[in-house]
Formats: structure tokens, C-alpha cells, sequence
């Protein structure tokens, strides 16, 4: 069961993944990211993770074969609001040291302009 | 029991013996009457032996024509027939000998006339008798209790009346004329009774007039004999007294009759009878014909066949479809240029649009088949039908039926080709269910073997050393699973050992980890440490795994001289050691990075490498993810702190019992030993 809708907020595009992420839902992530990934206009890209409950190692390959994706088009992805026990798995595989992962929205979107200077 | 053939034979003894003594019995009668003494006997006793003798013929035919369990109309007739035939041959015998004899003085022995004339009484009685049983059974075709109740009382008041010859006397003329008439009507009611000749062809109807008229003829034949007899000569004992053989007579004679005039009436309509027979049988072929084995064209062809016959058409084709278009044509008296220009008749009448509508709606509405018959613009054909075959709102093919006439086709007709066509798609649609299901049985072996083939990638679960022991668990959720551990001994103080996890499940997955076997059989030769082992092994998958998928992998080198392992993680979940000194479990804490995410040389700067000293009675326990994140109904996590409980409460135990014990943990806990994804256990205790 998975939800995943994109909202545009400012210069923010907001993705947010509520349910589970498993082999087979995580085809829509994916075609959630490579629709921004297509378009010029993104720049910024929030991931709101905070109903997201459960990720499985298929979408946890979602997310990591777009950063290199997004480094290229210069598109800045910020993950926030993951549980514990989401970020926990994130940080196991090691895909925090690639991907930046933080507390909630505010932090986020500091971090976006951070990133950026 | 005596048996059926037994019976026969006996009833044919009985009832020659009952006719003999009958003989002797009536001219001893005969003969003491002349001569004016005393015959010693009643009149009774003929009468008697008369009965017995009908009831035995009765018998004898009730059990040979019953027998007979398929009923043939016009074998049945033909017996009647037969039988009629030498009971005729015989009559005229006798009549040939009193001819022949006619002036000579022995004719003129009243003895001798009626020894002749029971000769022509035994064989009448066998004539109606058999006629009798034969017209029961085509009454009683098709029968329902009601006829059936009627019918048993007319035959069982028919046979009673044989008591009536006991009671004889001149004054009772009106008992045996009222008796005879009450017979007679009710055997006028059942004589209606003629389903059977429903069933009969042209050809058999015109056989069954014939052979019913002539049995009316022998019927003729043999009263008149039997009534010039009856005037001629004076006869001790009179057929024509007895109200069962009246009765008899007067029934097969109404009974052939009323058949011969409803045969009559019905051949006119016979061809329509036949007509819905065939459209019955042709039903039957199309249901059956995919069950015989048949291929696909075999149901179109009958299909063809039944539909061009039911509405008498002149021309006829079906269009096959494949991938929505016509591939294939069967053609029914029509050439391919015919085609090509009916087509385009058909489509200057608008069905083709009208099926191109219901077609975009894939089939959903139900079809009008009043739109789909037209009356044609074509100097061959005045009207045509087009019937779309269509499975699951997927058209098959198309029939076009054509016919000379304009306005060719009822709404009869349009019913019984919808139904053919139906039927034919039905048919069609189950040899397509079940070529899938063959199909789909063979990808299940396909996929055992694959199954098979994957356990054997794997190292056997139990090995000892000298160091340590250790036992592995391997489970797949699916047939093939992305779970790996192996192990390599690269001295004889060393042994690497690798555990490993791909990225998704199920086939792709077992591909993927077949790589990684290959990966570190390779790389296991060199004796790198864990670091280098896995740099080299991320160069090396960067380039096998396809853009999201990755490996996890953790890499235990353990030392045996040195009392030490050193380990990296590359992503998988840390390993679980427990110390029997401190008698307590903990989780690695080293830092690390799944193999092919990292596709560029920084990859070694995620990576770390750690060394510990174990000492006898400690365990290190590999695990991969599908352990920790089994859940149970609630959506809770099986998790780290459950497992690392678990390892500290039954360090004492063997490692085959450690791991016995933790899957049925593990399975109470998600309450169900449906696997969501693969679980795989490695434990080694330092000896």
C-alpha cells in the first residue's frame, strides 16, 4: 500500500511517501522521481517521509539511483521526517553518507539553501 | 435366480406344453361330444389351459422385447412385422391344406378342423400377444408416472379379463360388449400416446407407415380367418368368444391406425424435426469437440458447417482474428473475390460501423442482434448476417452468413447462430484456459529447477572446524531468493566468510546473487582483507548490477592463530556477538556502504575495517534483514533487541539447536509460516 503525491510549494516540489515501500510499490516512487528528474524546472526536491512506514531494499534502489541522477541536474533532494526505524534502515546500508536526511520540513529546506551555497 | 435364458426357454416349455394340452384336451372334449359320452372333464379345463397358454406367450415376449434396452422404432416394427409374417405363412398353410383337401372326406372330421384351427389359434396369439408388448413399449417411450399408472391398469384389467371365459354363458352377451367397449375406448385414450414417432426421420417415417399398414393387414387377414372358421365349422372352442382377444385385436388395430395418421400428418414437418435434432447434435460437437483434442480450426470448422446448415445458407465465411485482426478465412461456396465485394456491401449497410461502435466499447453492452442482419445490395446474395465471436470483450473472428433470398434470416435464425457462436467461443475460450495452464504448469518446473539450482549455489549448512562450528539457515520467501552466505578457507588458520543480501526479491534477485558468488569465489583466492575485498568486489559489481540494484554484504575473516576476526560491513546489517565472558550480546557498531551504490573509487572511504579477539564459548551471529524485519499481525518489527535476547538466553545451546529455536521464535511471533521475505542465519561458536 503506498501513496505517493508531489506538491509544489515555492520553489519547494514536495514528494510525499505515505505506507510502505516494498518490491513492488516502489515503482510509483519511481515514477514519482523520474517525472521531476524530466523537468527543468525542479531544483529543489523535499521528500516528506514522515508517514512513510516501512522501506524495503527495492526502494531503497529507488532513491539511490537518482542521486547521481539529480547531482548532474543539479537537483538538491532532501529526505525528512523518516522514523526511526526508516532512517535506521537508510543508515545501515549507508545512504545517509550519500543523501541528506534530516529532522523535519524546516530543517530541510535550510539544508536545500545550505547545500547550495 | 434362474436367468434370462433360462426363463425364455422355460416360458416357450410351458407354453407349448399349455397349447398341446389344449389340443388334446378340446378334441378328447370334441370327441366324447360325437360320440355322445362322458368326456370326464369340464369345459373349464381348455379355458384354462387357454389362459395359461396366453400367459406364458406373454411372459416369453414381455422378457425378450423388454429386454432390448436401446429402442430402435423400426426394429420394433420389423419384429411386429416378422412375426405377422409367419403367423401369415402358417394361416396360409392350413388354408392351402383345406384347399388341396377341401373335397377329400377327411375335411369333413369335425376332429380334424379343429386341430387345424388351433394350429391357426396358437399362432394368432403369439402375433397379438408380441404386437401387444411392442405397442407397450413405444406407448410407454418417454413415459411419466400418470401415463404409466394408466397403462398398468388397462394391461393388468386386460389380463384379468382372461377370467371372463370362466363365467361364459349366452346370457351375459351384454357384460362381454360392454367389457369389449370399455377396452376399446380406453385403448383409444392411450393410443395418442405417440412420442416416438417425433423421433423418426423422413425416411423412417415412410418405413414405419408401410410396415404399420401391413400389420393392419395381417390383423384383417387373421380375424377373417379366424371368423370364417367360426361360421364354417363347428369349433369346441370359439376365439372369437374371448373378450382378452377382442380386446387385444381392437387395440393394435386403433393403435396402428392412429400412428399410421399421425406419421401421416407429421411428415410434412418432419424436416423441421430433423433440422432442430441436427442443430442438438451440432451443439454437442461444438462443446465436445476442444475436449477430443481437437485444435482450434476444428470448432471454427464445425462452427462454419452447423451454422450454414441450420439457416440453409447459401454462402457463408468466418474470419479468424489474431491481435485484433482477420488472419485467417474459412470459406463456405465463396471465392475470395466474392468476398472482397460482399464486403464492401456489407460495408455500405452500416453492421461494420455498428460492430466498430460495440468494439470500442470492448463488447460491454450486449449486442442488438436485429442490427447485425441486412438485406444485401448484390446480385448473388439478398440478405447476410454478421456475428462477432467474441471471448472475454475480445473479438476472435467474425461469421457472415449470406443467403440468396432477401429478408432471409428470422429472428429464429439470428437466436440459433448467436447460440453456435456462443457455444464455439465458450469452447474456444476453455482450450485457451487450458493451453495457459500447461503453460504455466511448465514455468512452475521451470522455476523448481531454478529453485534447485540456487540451494546448490549455497555451501552445505553444517560445518565443523577444529576452531569452531557453525550452522547456517537459509529460507526463500519465493521459489529463488537474493539471500547469500558462503565461506572459504584461504589458509589453514584462516577462513573467510561472507554473508549477503540482494536488492529485491524473487528472480532478479537470484540472479544477482549468483554474481556475488561469483564475486567472492574470485576475489576469495587473493587473501585481501575485508576492506580491499570489498573495494574490489563494488569495482567489480558497478559494472554487473543494473542501475537500482545493489548488494549488501558483511565479510568475516577469522584467524584461528591469532584468536581474532576482522570484519567490514558493506551495507548488511551488523553482526551480533556474544561474549561468553561478559555474558552479554552487542551488535557491531562499524560504519559501511552497500556494494554498487557507490559506483566511483570514494567508495573504500565508506568503508570500514574492525578487528575483535574471541575466546572459546563466544558466538558471532549473521543474520540478514528478513529476520529483523519480520512482522507480526500488529505490524511490529521482530527487531534487534528481540534477536539479541534470544542469542544471550540460549548461548549454551548447540548452534543447530540456536537455530531450530530462533525459527520457531520467529514463526510464533508473525503467527503465520508464510514467509514475506528471505531469512537467512549464520552461526558460528568459537570451540
Amino acid at each position: 500500500m503506498i501513496n505517493i503525491t508531489t506538491q509544489i510549494e515555492g520553489e519547494y516540489h514536495i514528494v510525499s511517501v505515505v505506507g510502505d515501500v516494498d518490491a513492488s510499490s516502489s515503482i510509483h516512487l519511481d515514477e514519482a522521481l523520474t517525472e521531476l528528474a524530466k523537468d527543468d524546472l525542479v531544483k529543489f526536491i523535499l521528500v516528506d517521509g514522515t508517514q512513510l512506514n516501512y522501506i524495503s531494499s527495492a526502494g531503497l534502489g529507488v532513491f539511490m539511483s537518482y542521486i547521481d541522477d539529480f547531482k548532474t541536474k543539479n537537483i538538491k533532494m532532501v529526505i525528512y521526517g523518516l522514523s526511526q526505524k526508516v532512517l535506521n534502515v537508510f543508515q545501515i546500508l549507508g545512504l545517509d553518507q550519500l543523501m541528506t536526511i534530516v529532522a523535519d520540513k524546516k530543517e530541510a529546506k535550510e539544508k536545500l539553501h545550505e547545500i547550495q551555497s | 435366480m434362474i436367468s434370462e435364458k433360462g426363463l425364455l426357454r422355460l416360458t416357450v416349455l410351458f407354453a407349448v406344453l399349455c397349447w398341446l394340452s389344449l389340443v388334446v384336451a378340446d378334441l378328447f372334449l370334441l370327441f366324447a361330444e360325437i360320440s355322445e359320452a362322458n368326456a370326464g372333464i369340464t369345459k373349464e379345463i381348455p379355458q384354462l389351459l387357454l389362459s395359461l397358454y396366453i400367459i406364458f406367450v406373454y411372459f416369453f415376449f414381455k422378457i425378450r422385447i423388454q429386454k432390448a434396452e436401446s429402442i430402435n422404432f423400426i426394429d420394433l416394427l420389423w419384429h411386429v412385422f416378422s412375426t405377422g409374417l409367419i403367423v401369415s405363412l402358417i394361416q396360409l398353410a392350413v388354408s392351402l391344406f383345406f384347399y388341396l383337401l377341401s373335397d377329400s372326406k377327411l375335411m369333413q372330421n369335425p376332429l380334424m378342423v379343429n386341430f387345424f384351427y388351433h394350429i391357426n389359434l396358437g399362432a394368432v396369439i403369439i402375433f397379438l400377444v408380441s404386437t401387444f408388448i411392442v405397442w407397450k413399449r413405444l406407448i410407454l417411450y418417454q413415459k411419466n408416472k400418470r401415463l404409466l399408472v394408466i397403462w398398468q391398469i388397462f394391461e393388468y384389467s386386460i389380463l384379468a379379463s382372461l377370467l371372463y371365459s370362466f363365467f361364459q354363458s349366452g346370457s351375459q352377451q351384454w357384460l362381454f360388449n360392454g367389457l369389449l367397449g370399455l377396452f376399446i375406448l380406453y385403448g383409444l385414450v392411450l393410443a395418442f400416446n405417440v412420442k416416438w414417432i417425433a423421433y423418426l426421420n423422413f425416411k423412417q417415417k415412410w418405413r414405419s407407415i408401410l410396415l404399420l399398414a401391413l400389420v393392419i393387414l395381417y390383423l384383417y387377414y387373421f380375424i377373417n380367418n379366424l371368423f370364417g372358421f367360426s361360421t364354417e365349422f363347428n369349433l369346441v372352442m370359439d376365439l372369437l368368444d374371448n373378450v382378452f382377444i377382442l380386446s387385444i385385436a381392437g387395440f393394435i388395430f386403433i393403435y396402428a391406425l392412429i400412428s399410421i395418421l399421425v406419421i401421416l400428418f407429421n411428415l410434412p414437418t418432419s424436416s423441421v424435426f430433423e433440422q432442430k435434432i441436427g442443430e442438438v447434435l451440432n451443439f454437442q460437437r461444438l462443446s465436445q469437440s476442444i475436449q477430443k483434442g481437437d485444435s482450434e480450426n476444428q470448432v471454427y470448422e464445425v462452427l462454419l458447417e452447423s451454422s450454414t446448415n441450420a439457416v440453409f445458407s447459401t454462402s457463408a465465411w468466418l474470419e479468424i482474428y489474431e491481435n485484433d485482426e482477420p488472419n485467417e478465412i474459412l470459406k463456405s461456396n465463396i471465392s475470395d473475390l466474392k468476398i472482397t465485394q460482399v464486403r464492401k456491401s456489407i460495408q455500405d449497410s452500416g453492421i461494420y460501423s455498428y460492430l466498430n461502435k460495440q468494439k470500442s466499447s470492448n463488447f460491454k453492452k450486449e449486442l442488438n442482434l436485429n442490427k447485425l442482419t441486412t438485406s444485401l445490395n448484390d446480385p448473388d446474395y439478398g440478405s447476410v448476417l454478421v456475428m462477432p465471436l467474441i471471448i472475454q470483450e475480445r473479438q476472435i473472428g467474425l461469421l457472415v452468413v449470406l443467403k440468396d433470398v432477401s429478408d432471409g434470416f428470422n429472428t429464429e435464425m439470428v437466436n440459433i447462430i448467436s447460440s453456435f457462436v456462443n457455444q464455439a467461443c465458450i469452447s474456444i475460450e476453455n482450450f485457451e484456459l487450458l493451453t495457459e495452464a500447461l503453460k504455466n504448469e511448465r514455468y512452475r518446473e521451470e522455476l523448481k529447477i531454478a529453485s534447485r539450482v540456487q540451494k546448490s549455489l549455497l555451501p552445505p549448512s553444517l560445518i565443523s572446524d577444529k576452531e569452531f562450528e557453525m550452522h547456517a539457515f537459509y529460507e526463500s520467501a519465493d521459489e529463488v531468493g537474493g539471500d547469500y552466505y558462503d565461506f572459504f578457507k584461504t589458509a589453514e588458520h584462516k577462513t573467510a566468510v561472507i554473508i549477503g543480501d540482494v536488492s529485491g526479491k524473487g528472480t532478479s534477485a537470484s540472479f544477482n546473487m549468483s554474481q556475488m558468488k561469483g564475486v567472492f569465489h574470485s576475489l576469495v583466492q587473493f587473501d585481501l582483507d575485508s576492506k580491499t575485498f570489498f573495494t574490489r568486489a563494488n569495482h567489480a559489481l558497478s559494472h554487473c548490477l543494473e542501475k537500482t540494484s545493489f548488494i549488501t554484504a558483511a565479510y568475516y575473516i577469522i584467524n584461528s592463530q591469532e584468536k581474532s576476526i576482522s570484519f567490514s560491513r558493506a551495507g548488511h546489517c551488523p553482526g551480533l556477538f556474544y561474549s561468553n565472558k561478559d555474558k552479554k550480546a552487542e551488535y557491531f557498531q562499524n560504519k559501511g556502504m552497500g556494494l554498487a551504490i557507490v559506483r566511483n573509487d570514494s567508495f573504500e572511504d565508506f568503508i570500514d575495517i574492525s578487528q575483535i579477539h574471541y575466546s572459546s564459548g563466544d558466538i558471532l551471529f549473521l543474520y540478514t534483514d528478513g529476520i529483523i524485519e519480520a512482522q507480526n499481525e500488529n505490524q511490529e518489527e521482530f527487531g534487534y533487541d528481540r534477536l539479541r535476547h534470544y542469542l544471550e538466553q540460549n548461548n549454551a545451546k548447540s548452534t543447530k539447536e540456536i537455530q531450530a529455536g530462533l525459527i520457531k521464535y520467529l514463526y510464533e511471533f508473525i503467527g503465520t509460516e508464510n514467509l514475506e521475505d528471505d531469512y537467512t542465519a549464520l552461526i558460528i561458536r568459537f570451540l
